[in-house]
């Protein structure tokens, strides 16, 4: 790939961000690209010393907040054309309509991208007060057959305090299992805000991720 | 090296790379490399981050009837520095605790006594 091909590529997979930022990160890749060439690199092997353009993407877009995309998207689609007074008119006759219908929308994704975040985080507040109860559960367990025991109830004494003492040891690999539960889930969830990105960001040549 | 904690390390090397002298992005990826390698798409964003938080400015220059990008360190980012090589006399500090070896045996009277009163009890 060369030079012009590479900064074209860049271009085309961060279309979505404010156009300020994509100009800045070809005119950083361009230089970088030139200052290797200066480097006695042809330039083909300049562009490759680059490495992967998904990953260089991947990070930039990683640093540009979600809101600031949105908005960027917003403002492009309405700026792609003027309106023509009869829209305007039918907007601002139309708007006890429209206006509440996007408004709610617009709640609802609101919503809907809280009540996604928390979700997340209940699963794992969950996944511990399990832990918590099976581990407490154990405690009384332990606790209860002793004293069934000592009133003279050995066989249900016995079969209590195993239980119990079951539970006990079953909480320890299960707080661990909940670390990576844990851990998983905020992966996912920072999969999922990179691919809510993504949606904004980019076209993408036909058969590509 | 965790990421997060490698994330903070290379701001500060960035700064340091420009700490003496206006530097431009090749070069402190070259002048980096024997101490740390650094790629691209790893000093882009940090260059970002470090111009917004004014910890560095940026100005254009030509170069070969090019423009290149030189970057300019603020007093923000020598504070930054400085404030770095404070934290990371800590950072010694925890890394000693760390790698220390097994206490030598002198240093471990009170481990000793109790092992010798747990003893004494077993006697008695």
């Amino acid at each position: 790939m060369n030079k012009a091909e590479f900064l074209t590529d860049l271009r085309t997979r961060l279309e979505g961000l404010p156009e300020e930022e994509i100009k800045k990160s070809v005119d950083f890749y361009g230089e970088m690209i030139a200052d290797r060439m200066d480097d006695g690199l042809s330039e083909e092997e300049a562009v490759a010393a680059l490495g992967d353009i998904k990953d260089i993407t991947g990070r930039i877009l990683a640093d540009v907040p979600l809101g600031k995309i949105v908005k960027e998207k917003v403002k492009k689609v309405q700026s792609r054309r003027g309106l023509k007074p009869w829209e305007i008119v039918l907007l601002v006759l139309g708007s006890p309509v429209w206006l509440p219908v996007t408004l709610s929308l617009a709640i609802v994704a609101v919503l809907l991208f809280l009540v996604f975040y928390l979700v997340f985080w209940i699963i794992i507040l969950v996944f511990y007060l399990v832990d918590l109860c099976i581990a407490l559960g154990g405690v009384a367990g332990i606790v209860y057959g002793i004293a069934l025991m000592v009133k003279g109830m050995a066989a249900q004494g016995l079969m209590i305090l195993g239980g119990g003492i079951f539970c006990g040891g079953l909480s320890i690999p299960f707080f661990f299992f909940c670390n990576i539960v844990a851990k998983g889930m905020i992966n996912l969830s920072r999969m999922i805000t990179r691919g809510i990105k993504s949606l904004f960001v980019g076209r993408r040549k036909k058969g590509e991720q | 090296m965790e990421n997060q904690m490698k994330r903070g390390l290379l701001d500060v090397c960035v700064l340091a790379a420009i700490k003496d002298e206006d530097s431009y992005g090749y070069r402190i990826i070259k002048d980096m490399s024997p101490y740390v390698e650094i790629s691209e798409s790893t000093l882009y964003p940090i260059l970002r981050r470090l111009e917004s938080g004014q910890l560095l400015s940026v100005r254009s220059e030509e170069f070969n009837g090019r423009l290149r990008k030189y970057y300019h360190i603020t007093p923000e980012g020598l504070k930054r520095i400085e404030s770095f090589k404070e934290e990371w006399k800590e950072i010694m500090m925890i890394y000693e605790f760390v790698t220390r070896k097994k206490p030598a045996k002198d240093e471990t009277g009170a481990e000793a006594d109790t092992e010798q009163a747990e003893e004494g009890k077993k006697d008695e």
